[in-house]
């Protein structure tokens, strides 16, 4: 029974030599069936081989991995069918129209259902928004429109699996929005998601479980909140009398304090009670015109984990 | 396979080529018919002083001149576009996760450049027949060896031709294949194929490589004159076909070996 794993995708000491440098190093992902899986991580640092990997276009130098409970690359043709997947950009046929670039994807796939194929190819289309434009070339498309596309490729049958990478590349504000709720109605529907992003604010907002990404391996990994935790709790606060403030901050056990003007901001525990704090403020007669605690955020756990330059690593 | 039909027929690229294919014999019988001097038999390209006479000759004639650069040319512009052609647009990785097997994959792209090429082959000769009809009296056909046939069993003979040269054809074919699995830059697999061709015609035509000659692929390129003999010269034909059998697998192997383990990195 090999879908009785609980994880969708599982890889146990996944490497991948590119000459003498590991560009996936040791790489150990478990992703939970049914979660949205966030795979974060700065560009170049292995991510998008590990996707090849999965999907067995490229093979692993050691290390095994598991697909749906299935081992790839061995069970690789049965399992594909259950996976769509979106791999490093989109990529069609120019002088096909839209549709007819799923017509040919969908038709390569022997173990698809040749009578119900133009009616699936046409409600993938209308699930991307591009029921409209099917007919034109794709190689008229926006990079926004091949990038619908190429999740409609994705969706052409029922999966249980989609491995997005960079799924809402070069899609302008409203797109993006778009393709988040289509994310989000997919993963309501149970299906699992395996999303890899660069974009924090894209993860923060879509995914159930993280696995953080750094020249080739992975640096953290988890659920969203137990990520989180490990993050900083800050609090901060605008007051008229600056040198107060820090006296009963300091008695209160708080610090060290930062201050820009009249802001404070500290490091506090997750679990302070800011009310008790705005208390005693007011009682020693501070104007307090701003005191909010900011959640551990997601993006500075990141920056320390994968390093603050702009530099690629390697 | 039907995709992959449909995919290549479609493709503006696909119908140019057929028809540059086409306008061989037709310029070859307007040069012919405008022309006021009478060529001497046995000057120009061989049959072209026969073009005249009868006009089902302009086939064969523009098979004899197309074989050498301009069918090889066209055929290494699919073959070599194969695979390297999916690499380098990124469809090939869409192809390989639809799922298609990578055996399947090779299979049905080299079937796909074997149905241009008898595409190519029998538009030549029926463009051929065609303009022949056209411009020049049409009648029974005097055969290389001295016997006349009728019309029909010379449009026979005509199938026949492109038949044979089809057949030769699928040892570069497979050249094409395995060339194409080497790179994701088809321009580099089609000159690369396009060079072993024109390699393999030069060592042909050196004396001091006559060991050689029977294993080019190129060797039997212009022997399709046999059909146009009666009783119909098999031999050259069976050689030709065992020759290309040998590329086939050869070649075939070796686009196997390199293209099932290959990383799909494009």
């Amino acid at each position: 029974m090999p879908d009785a794993s609980q994880w969708a995708i599982e890889t146990v000491g996944l490497t991948k030599k590119f000459g003498s440098q590991n560009a996936v190093d040791a790489v150990s992902l478990s992703v939970p069936r049914g979660s949205v899986f966030g795979f974060l991580g700065p560009n170049g640092c292995g991510k998008t081989t590990t996707i090849r990997m999965l999907l067995g276009l490229a093979e692993a130098t050691s290390g095994d991995i598991f697909v749906l409970g299935q081992s790839i690359p061995k069970d690789l043709e049965e399992t594909l069918p259950r996976v769509g997947a979106l791999v490093e950009g989109p990529a069609f046929y120019p002088y096909l129209s839209g549709r007819d670039n799923l017509m040919r994807m969908d038709s390569a796939d022997k173990t698809s259902d040749a009578k119900t194929r133009s009616q699936r190819v046409e409600s993938a289309l209308a699930r991307v928004g591009l029921t409209n434009a099917a007919k034109k070339k794709s190689g008229a498309y926006s990079l926004g429109m091949k990038q619908r596309l190429g999740l409609a490729n994705a969706l052409l049958r029922p999966r249980d699996l989609l491995i997005l990478d960079e799924p809402t590349n070069g899609l302008d504000p409203q797109g993006t929005r778009e393709v988040r709720n289509l994310i989000r109605s997919l993963a309501a529907e149970g299906i699992t998601i395996f999303l890899s992003s660069h974009l924090l604010l894209e993860i923060e907002q879509l995914c159930t479980h993280v696995a953080v990404m750094s020249a080739g391996s992975i640096v953290a990994q988890g659920s969203l909140p137990e990520l989180r935790s490990l993050g900083a709790t800050r609090l901060i606060l605008e007051v008229d009398q600056v040198e107060t403030t820090m006296e009963i901050l300091e008695k209160q056990g708080v610090g060290p304090v930062t201050v820009v003007g009249h802001t404070l901001t500290t490091p506090v525990e997750l679990g302070i009670d800011v009310g008790l704090l705005n208390e005693v403020l007011v009682k020693k007669k501070v104007r307090v015109s701003e005191i909010r605690l900011e959640r551990p955020n997601l993006e500075e756990y990141f920056v320390e984990l994968t390093g603050e330059g702009f530099d690629v690593v390697r | 396979m039907l995709s992959e039909l449909q995919i290549m027929f479609t493709r503006r690229r696909t119908w140019a080529m057929l028809a540059a294919i086409a306008m061989i014999p037709i310029v070859l019988a307007l040069a012919v018919a405008l022309s006021s001097d009478r060529l001497a038999p046995g000057e120009g390209p061989p049959f072209l002083d026969r073009v005249t006479q009868n006009g089902l000759f302009t086939g064969f004639t523009a098979m004899l001149l197309a074989m050498p650069l301009f069918l090889p040319l066209t055929i290494s512009v699919v073959s070599g576009d194969t695979i390297a052609g999916e690499a380098g647009q990124g469809t090939l990785r869409y192809l390989l996760i639809a799922p298609v097997s990578r055996i399947r994959l090779l299979v049905v792209k080299y079937l796909g450049t074997l149905a241009f090429t008898l595409a190519g082959t029998f538009i030549l000769m029926i463009a051929g027949a065609a303009i022949g009809a056209i411009l020049f009296p049409i009648g029974p056909v005097t055969l290389l060896s001295g016997d006349v046939i009728g019309v029909g069993e010379a449009v026979g003979r005509m199938a026949l031709v492109a038949l044979y040269t089809t057949v030769s054809m699928t040892g570069m074919l497979a050249i094409g294949l395995f060339v194409s699995t080497l790179t994701t830059i088809p321009v580099g697999a089609m000159t690369g194929v396009l060079v072993s061709s024109g390699v393999s015609q030069i060592l042909d035509n050196l004396p001091q490589f006559s060991w050689l000659h029977e294993w080019l692929f190129t060797h039997y390129w212009l022997d399709f004159a046999d059909i146009l003999r009666q009783p119909i010269e098999l031999s050259s034909f069976g050689s030709n076909a065992l020759l290309q059998l040998g590329y086939v697998a050869v070649f075939g192997a070796l686009a196997y070996g390199r293209f099932a383990t290959k990383d799909v990195l494009s």
